[in-house]
């Protein structure tokens, strides 16, 4: 079968299972667009803006854990994928992200909608490719999602000039079915006498503290950390990439850690004797200040990523692997144990973490004239059952999605986290809602977040793509607005919001419904209305309080034990 | 501490470029960088002078072994070595300063490679330490310009770096 560089392309995308790519086309990708156009295998959502197609296709990668395909043009096209694809970056998610670029002999030239795709991305991808020649496209595309999908993932681009994609040369086409790349070889199976030695400081933990992170979902090993830790009956807290992995309804989880985790959780993790970290890569949100970081603890750290273990925090036990595989060695060996030892121990420090829990941090002072940010994320979980996929931009909102809804399944809870990319919520909502269409699927944002990419709603109208968002408009860019009351002496610079649109209106030009909720009594009714309506998307504009605040919180270069509480 | 670190990459485009952007997006401070073709055409080697506390070089080792096109990484700190860099000298030589540096040149093992009227270019192969040295050796001499190759080490013994199989 002889093909073209446009026609393969599409090809490969369908060797590899692909079924959406999510896009923007322009000249530098027209012989692709018209390659995708003369099949119906791969479907083609059409976004509005090329952050939109990206941060698409990871809600698309993040809710299903396949990875996400992006195909936007040269130039401009490319330049605004990059915020897309730094967030999927910083928080590993796998994407294959086609890039147009201008002729091969115009390259260097300066010339229209040219830009060095290969150089901007090179710092936000996990690896690129430029292919130079039609003869190594289904090489490369083969290479990029192994790299993406295989080890610590990560988005890959592929850049590809338009002389590539001629439709009039044509070359012979057959799929690689392997890669083997002498230069990248992750390791899977951790170390056996690591994996001994850790299992061995677990069992004898007397103030043990479970410790997780974006790895055991991206490396879908929910049902092994489950396991594990009611085998050893250890509390376990989960970072905000981590949530869902272990069920938050659960006695044994203490909530999220970090700079808003419970209280429970972060003075558990200042007092723990035996730090078990699996997945979780130490970031300074979750670490406070790294000097009173864990005083008393010996450290375990499984990651797939070497560069991750001992980067910000040296730990005792290092074990390089993927942690499915980790974990079901570790639980073999806790079996052979007869599991946890120091249980007399490990009743006092229940005891103790029972006394933390009960400060109840999470609790908030109601209100009946005005909406409490917090009561709405409550009455979501009610209304969807806790069973939503729930996406979120960020700021406020993000934080208290994270602490109210409680995920109790993995891949449900879709934020942007390393990079805090404003903008993200919808799109990945779209994304997530392409991929589940039977499913719930909402976006808990702000009046900021949404409009860096509320022309996504028109995408989702000619997609039929019915996600509900959920706006706690405060009128207030939060997060920046908290900062500023707590750290610069109430001085709110540019953090109010003039000019709203109205978004009801809004909602509806662009064919959606929309609802403006200004009463605490009428939260759920509205909830259930807009989720009644299955086939529309329905943007509830929630007035809430502007002067709420996310609490507790660990202030930046505090340690986990200085944290304020409400 | 000063480390030599040796890296074996694939001959791709941008392979340099990976290497340089890694250490200053993560702010690791490169002494000098050194890169050439090998025996095998497939591969460059590059030859990177850095230095850091015990972490940070961990931390360098382990970055680079992440970039998808690097094969094989070796800090020289761990392993016997030999380091040679090459640099070439011009100074200012006139009346007895032109005895002054044929002698330094000699003591240094250094040759010359060019003279004028006013002029000597000296050429010396060494270790780091000993290049140092020599310039400190100069003393009041007017140096013209410098240019050195930056460090390149080799492990000593029979063995070279291995590159992984497939």
């Amino acid at each position: 079968m002889e093909l073209s560089g446009g026609e393969i392309l599409v090809e490969c995308l369908k060797s590899e299972g692909v079924d959406t790519v999510f896009g923007y086309p322009g000249g530098a990708v027209l012989h692709i667009y018209d390659a995708l156009f003369q099949q119906e295998e791969v479907q083609h959502v059409l976004v509005r803006h090329e952050q939109g197609a990206v941060h698409m296709a990871d809600g698309f990668a993040r809710a299903t854990g396949k990875p996400g395909v992006v195909l936007v043009t040269s130039g401009p096209g490319a330049t605004n994928a990059v915020t897309g694809i730094a967030t999927a970056h910083m928080d590993s998610i796998p994407l294959v992200v086609f890039t147009g670029q201008v002729h091969s002999a115009l390259i260097g030239n300066d010339a229209f909608q040219e830009v060095d795709n290969v150089g901007i991305t090179r710092p936000c991808v996990k690896h690129n490719f430029m292919v130079k020649d039609v003869s190594e496209m289904a090489e490369t595309i083969k290479k990029a999602f192994y790299v993406a999908t295989t080890g610590r993932p990560g988005p890959v681009v592929v850049d590809i000039p338009k002389d590539v994609t001629d439709p009039k040369v044509k070359i012979p086409f057959e799929y690689p079915e392997k890669v083997a790349m002498r230069s990248y070889q992750p390791t899977e199976k951790g170390h056996s006498g690591q994996i001994r030695k850790a299992v061995d400081l677990i069992v004898n933990a007397e103030r043990p503290m479970i410790y997780t992170g974006g790895g055991v979902v991206l490396g879908r090993a929910g049902d092994e950390l489950t396991h594990f830790t009611q085998k050893l009956g250890y509390p376990i807290t989960q970072t905000l990439m981590g949530l869902g992995a272990y069920p938050s309804s659960d006695k044994q989880h203490l909530g999220m850690l970090g700079m808003h985790g419970t209280y429970e959780a972060n003075m558990g993790m200042h007092h723990c004797d035996v730090l078990i970290a699996i997945g979780a890569r130490f970031d300074d949100r979750v670490t406070g200040d790294l000097s009173k970081f864990c005083p008393h603890a010996k450290i375990v750290h499984v990651d797939i990523d070497p560069s991750s273990i001992s980067k910000n925090v040296v730990v005792d036990v290092p074990i390089v692997g993927a942690v499915k595989s980790v974990l079901t060695e570790m639980i073999e060996l806790v079996n052979q144990a007869g599991g946890a030892k120091k249980t007399k121990a490990l009743e006092a420090w229940w005891d103790q973490i029972e006394q933390w829990r009960g400060m109840k941090c999470l609790d908030y002072k109601w209100s009946d004239e005005i909406i409490k940010p917090q009561y709405v994320v409550q009455k979501l979980w009610e209304v969807t059952k806790g069973d939503a996929f729930v996406t979120s931009d960020v700021g406020q909102h993000q934080m208290w999605a994270a602490q109210y809804y409680g995920f109790n399944k993995p891949h449900r809870w879709i934020n942007s986290g390393g990079l805090g990319t404003m903008g993200f919520g919808l799109p990945a909502a779209l994304g997530a809602k392409w991929a589940h269409p039977d499913e719930e699927v909402a976006c808990i944002t702000g009046e900021g977040s949404i409009q860096m990419c509320s022309q996504e709603l028109s995408t989702a109208l000619q997609y039929n793509l019915p996600v509900k968002i959920v706006s706690l408009n405060n009128g207030y860019l939060g997060m920046v607005r908290q900062w500023q009351e707590f750290f610069y002496s109430g001085r709110y610079a540019m953090s109010y919001m003039e000019s709203l649109p109205d978004f009801v209106k809004l909602a509806e030009s662009y064919g959606h419904v929309g609802m403006r909720i200004e009463k605490p009594s009428d939260v759920e009714g509205a909830l259930k209305e807009a989720f009644a309506m299955k086939d529309r998307l329905v943007f509830m504009d929630f007035q809430t309080d502007p002067e709420e605040n996310v609490y507790p919180m660990v202030p930046a270069g505090a340690g986990l034990n200085e944290m304020i509480l409400v | 501490m000063r480390h030599i670190i040796s890296i074996l990459m694939e001959n791709e485009a941008g392979a340099l470029s990976r290497v340089a952007g890694l250490f200053s997006a993560r702010g690791y401070n490169i002494e000098s960088l050194c890169v050439a073709p090998t025996h095998d055409e497939s591969l460059s080697r590059l030859t990177l002078v850095t230095s850091g506390d015990e972490q940070v070089i961990e931390q360098i080792v382990k970055q680079l072994n992440k970039l998808i096109d690097v094969v094989k990484v070796q800090d020289m700190a761990d392993t016997a070595h030999i380091e040679r860099e090459l640099m070439l000298v011009k100074l200012q030589a006139f009346d007895a300063v032109r005895e002054e540096v044929y002698r330094l040149a000699d003591i240094f093992r250094g040759q010359i490679i060019d003279v004028t009227e006013s002029s000597y270019t000296v050429q010396l192969v060494g270790p780091g330490n000993k290049l140092d040295a020599f310039i400190d050796a100069l003393g009041s001499i007017p140096v013209v310009e410098i240019v050195r190759s930056g460090a390149l080490g080799i492990s000593r013994g029979p063995r070279g770096m291995l590159v992984p199989e497939v």
